[in-house]
């Protein structure tokens, strides 16, 4: 077909797609189209986290009951060995500490396996990367949105705890809305910087519970900061405090069990959730963006 | 055909090269120290190795053509359709394309432990289509894909169907949609004689809204049937472009046929 002489003859490739108004194929979009085409996709997005949570359980005999179950059965091995057999309620009472000691290992899981699943998000689903278009960030903010429904069942069992040891419903109740909401952005940021890096090293994906872990044991799952560094410099309590991983924790506890007054909350902390959460998830999404045009390439 | 067309580019590959990095799978010993010492060792990208897929190829295709893309195994006709498609990064080089290529396949984000009505809204959401558009078009990806001819199937697991089943639903849920460049990858008219005839006319009718088609196929009939120019590949490399018989016969005297 080319030997048929054309009025295009001669120019070259780029000459001639800008000629016909012809796009690179796989670029990046901009920020705001970014934002945009996410948007579009947002029935995708839930979608996919739905099903994800719902593939979960769909071989096993009791079905979505294991949604509630795994859960219950956490808070009561966590009981077991930290409330009955080590007793770390140092300072607090048995009925705050049973509630304190759940709320934290839920919240604190809530946050853990988004990043554990935003590791993957890429590198896990490679192939459905590499054969259907979509806005890449669908698929960590997906898995996030997993994790915060699984969260949702879980509160269940939070509130039968709280209410098992004492703590009614009240109007502070209501503060868990605006802390879910801020953990959840959070969450979302660093799954969306972990995907990037996870795509780039996969390795992340087995290094990654042991960061995890010391996180946990440094953010006060299973004790109360503040008791437990007694007699320390007090800007290391702050500093841990501080922590992201803590400051939802400590906030929900607020929230939920009447025997956590404020005078276990670092100052300025609803400033300090805010912050993390608009930092991670601004910088997280940013950051996840710079690199949309290279995940098919693994 | 393609001569009458007005000549309107619609994707042009311009010296396109694509690497795959591939971890883990550096040549040597498979041993845990070995391993080590290759991490300490400095280099560009240790443990890396590179998989030249496709390199320097360049082509012009314009609205209305149907192009088949054939070659032997791993000669990197479906990276090259990827890249086309903007799913792979290219390493050097460009492609451009007018509007945004497809591929005619959905099996990546289907799940075999969700029910087939759940795959099917799925499997739509992924392609891009809205609710509206999957609910409309539910009724006719059903009853194309004929899983509940037998019973009621669709409301099953799909981890429960036969490979025959399964391959069939994925078929229809990915030929639902309409496409601008359309690009079908090998082996697509799967299950029994009678739906392999219903999915080669769906595959023509989707050929008829599509601009451009892209066919990889190992079946000279299919090619000759639907294409009316073949790009060659042959590793990595564009051995011949031109009209499908000039091509078709050059390939099959390499290939011994």
């Amino acid at each position: 077909m080319s030997d048929r002489p054309s009025p295009d003859d001669g120019l070259s490739a780029a000459e001639l797609a800008d000629r016909y108004g012809l796009a690179v194929s796989g670029a990046r979009p901009g920020l705001v189209e970014y934002v945009r085409q996410l948007w579009g996709r947002r029935h995708f997005i839930l979608a996919f986290s739905q099903a994800k949570l719902t593939a979960q359980y769909s071989q096993a005999k009791l079905g979505q009951l294991w949604q509630v179950a795994t859960p219950l059965l956490n808070a009561a091995v966590y009981y077991l060995i930290f409330g009955l057999i080590l007793k770390a309620n140092k300072g607090l009472s048995h009925d705050v500490y049973i509630p304190f000691l759940v709320t934290g290992v839920f919240v604190f899981t809530f946050t853990q396996s988004s990043i554990m699943a935003g590791v993957r998000a890429i590198s896990g689903n490679l192939g459905l990367v590499r054969a259907l278009h979509f806005p890449r960030a669908s698929l960590p903010i997906s898995f996030a949105l997993q994790q915060l429904q699984q969260l949702l069942f879980s509160m269940i069992v939070l509130f039968v705890v709280a209410i098992g040891f004492g703590s009614y419903p009240g109007l502070s109740w209501l503060l868990i809305l605006p802390v879910l909401v801020l953990q959840f952005l959070f969450n979302t940021g660093l799954a969306l910087i972990v995907a990037r890096m996870g795509a780039k090293t996969p390795d992340l994906a087995q290094l990654m519970p042991f960061i995890l872990r010391t996180w946990m044991y440094a953010s006060g799952v299973m004790f109360s900061i503040s008791t437990m560094l007694e007699g320390r410099p007090e800007w290391i309590a702050r500093a841990l405090q501080a922590n992201p991983a803590a400051v939802y924790m400590d906030l929900m506890r607020f929230a939920l069990i009447d025997g956590y007054g404020s005078s276990n909350l670092p100052p300025h902390v609803w400033a300090i959730a805010v912050f993390w959460a608009v930092v991670v998830a601004v910088g997280g999404f940013v950051y996840f963006w710079k690199a949309e045009e290279r995940y098919g390439r693994g | 055909m393609a001569e009458q067309t007005s000549h309107i580019p619609t994707v042009i590959a311009d010296e396109l090269h694509i690497v795959y990095r591939v971890n883990g799978a550096k040549t040597g010993k498979g041993s845990a120290t070995a391993a080590l010492s290759r991490i300490l060792k400095r280099g560009e990208e240790r443990g890396v190795r590179k998989v030249h897929a496709v390199r320097g190829v360049s082509f012009v295709a314009y609205r209305g053509e149907a192009i088949g893309l054939i070659g032997s195994n791993g000669s990197g006709k479906s990276t090259l359709l990827r890249a086309i498609a903007g799913l792979l990064p290219a390493e050097k080089g460009k492609v451009y394309t007018d509007g945004q290529p497809s591929l005619l396949g959905v099996n990546a984000a289907l799940m075999n432990d969700l029910t087939g009505e759940r795959n099917v809204i799925l499997g739509g959401l992924a392609m891009g289509m809205s609710r509206e558009q999957i609910r409309s078009r539910y009724e006719d990806i059903v009853d194309f894909s004929g899983i509940n001819e037998k019973g009621d199937f669709i409301t099953l697991p799909m981890r429960t169907y036969s490979s025959g089943m399964a391959a069939r639903l994925r078929f229809s849920i990915a030929a639902a949609k309409d496409h601008d460049v359309l690009m079908i990858d090998e082996a697509l008219a799967t299950g029994d004689r009678k739906f392999q005839k219903r999915s080669e006319a769906r595959i023509r009718e989707l050929r008829k809204e599509a601009g451009t088609v892209f066919l990889v196929s190992h079946n000279n009939k299919s090619i000759r049937d639907t294409c009316d120019r073949v790009l060659w590949l042959e590793r990595g490399e564009l051995r011949m472009d031109g009209p499908t018989e000039e091509v078709l016969k050059e390939y099959e005297k390499f290939t011994g046929k």
